[in-house]
């Protein structure tokens, strides 16, 4: 497994946050989690990467069967942060300059994956005058152009609007075909999350333990016409079942 | 730019209309009010003695306000980087605010004599105080994501501090260099009030001795218009070190 986490347990005080959680993400997966608001899924990745202050956490993360060992994981927070003062090129090398990258190869790096990102054009504008679509691309480029083997996105798509959205996760999906990222997604999104994944976990309230892992058995790529597959509709339906419970 | 003045020219020459005609009508000696005619036309015959009390002051404020700065923001720095610092430093800062600048002025003049030091020192008690909290709230306020995604990164407390933390902290940095600005020519002129050789204070004060109200009010005109040109000016460093705050505020 590229990614196993075994009773995770976080709590802040006497106050647990998650209890007991374990999951595992083969290589090349993508596993979401959803759950209620506020349950503690963005905790988990905070416990991840480690940003976790004045918790108690337990339970053991490994990554490839080894206790995490330097910064194997590239975290897309929900707001696209892009910094205005940055132009969008400069946003994305963000996490190399940060390693230390000399900033004439990150920006080549970087510069690389404008055109397959759909953001050509675009590597000297400011933040300001990209599409709320367009934003969430930059802040996917900047997680993924650090070469970090594990996405964790935390519901990158959350802020935009329906239309929007399902375009995203098309591309999404594409891109996860073409470079076979290994991704965690959390997700308020039921359908969001059926129709990218290989297995959705259903968490509980908090303190949030898993409930059920509900596998989508769906051939790759996932197109558009699968969205009214019956077994992603199946698949939402047992996730809705199993969180409203 | 003179579209956006003209409301504010219109009612300050509106006043001023007024303000002639009222002494015209009332006959007013000019020791009491001088009519606004009078005081440019007296302010313009004295023109050398000003400009030579002007420099002086300006230069009294370009150091104080130097100094206060380099202090600001070193505290503002030290306080972001250390929560002792931080609960050590406030309460001090708040004290230096609430020092009631008329009755230590003097004692400055007592025990620093009648130098460049104690002017230093009245303008950076009133102009420091608002610089340092602007800074320390300004980085204060930076998104708790944006320092997670950061330390997601790895990023070290100074790489936080140097990438995001000072950069973002600027919008609100450049609205208390405003306000402190405005404080600095006034905290100039009061401390050459208590005692200087040369300066605008002492101007106004020796000509107030000798009833010559006009060219009280002409000193008071070269405060005013120095006040608003460093106010002015503040934009202008603002758009070069931060031209992006422009272009997402238009």
């Amino acid at each position: 497994m590229k990614v196993s986490v075994r009773g995770l347990s976080v709590a802040y005080g006497d106050r647990p946050v998650l209890d007991s959680v374990s999951l595992e993400v083969g290589t090349g997966e993508f596993v979401s989690l959803v759950g209620p608001s506020g349950c503690g899924k963005s905790t988990l990745f905070g416990a991840l990467t480690g940003i976790l202050d004045g918790a108690t956490v337990s339970g053991t993360i490994q990554v490839d069967g080894e206790p995490v060992r330097g910064a194997p994981f590239g975290y897309m927070p929900q707001q696209d942060l892009l910094f205005p003062w940055r132009s969008v090129l400069d946003n994305t090398t963000l996490g190399l300059e940060v390693a230390g990258v000399s900033r004439r190869e990150a920006r080549e790096r970087a510069r690389a994956l404008f055109e397959p990102f759909g953001l050509g054009g675009f590597e000297q504008a400011r933040p300001g005058e990209l599409s709320g679509g367009m934003r969430q691309r930059a802040a996917l480029l900047r997680t993924v152009v650090g070469g970090r083997e594990v996405l964790l996105l935390d519901e990158p798509f959350g802020a935009l609007d329906a239309l929007t959205r399902t375009a995203m996760q098309e591309w999404l999906e594409s891109m996860r075909e073409r470079y076979g990222w290994t991704t965690l997604l959390i997700t308020h999104d039921v359908r969001e999350a059926a129709f990218l994944s290989d297995r959705v976990v259903a968490l509980s309230p908090r303190p949030a333990g898993v409930r059920r892992v509900v596998p989508v058995d769906l051939p790759r790529p996932r197109t558009r016409s699968m969205l009214t597959d019956p077994g992603i509709a199946a698949v939402e339906a047992e996730l809705l079942d199993v969180l409203r419970s | 730019m003179i579209r956006r003045l003209a409301p504010s020219l219109s009612l300050v020459l509106g006043l001023l209309v007024t303000w002639q005609v009222a002494v015209t009508v009332t006959g007013v000696a000019p020791q009491v009010l001088p009519s606004p005619l009078r005081v440019v036309e007296q302010g313009w015959a004295f023109r050398a003695e000003l400009w030579a009390n002007t420099v002086p002051t300006l230069q009294v404020t370009a150091i104080g306000f130097a100094v206060s700065l380099a202090v600001a923001w070193a505290a503002a720095v030290a306080v972001d980087f250390s929560p002792w610092l931080r609960r050590a430093l406030t309460p001090l800062l708040v004290a230096s605010q609430t020092l009631p600048v008329i009755a230590i002025a003097p004692l400055l003049i007592i025990w620093f004599g009648f130098g460049l030091l104690p002017k230093v020192l009245v303008i950076a008690l009133v102009t420091f105080f608002p610089v340092a909290v602007g800074l320390i709230e300004g980085f204060a306020a930076t998104d708790r994501s944006a320092t997670a995604l950061l330390r997601s990164m790895g990023a070290s407390r100074w790489q936080r501090f140097r990438l995001v933390r000072l950069p973002g902290a600027m919008p609100s940095f450049f609205t208390s260099l405003r306000i402190a600005v405005t404080y600095a020519v006034t905290g100039a002129i009061f401390a050459e009030f208590v005692g200087a050789r040369a300066g605008l204070g002492i101007f106004m004060q020796l000509q107030r001795n000798q009833f010559r109200t006009d060219l009280v009010l002409a000193a008071v005109g070269v405060t005013a218009a120095l006040s608003v040109a460093l106010f002015g000016a503040t934009y202008l460093v603002q758009r070069l070190v931060t031209p992006w705050y422009r272009e997402d505020h238009r």
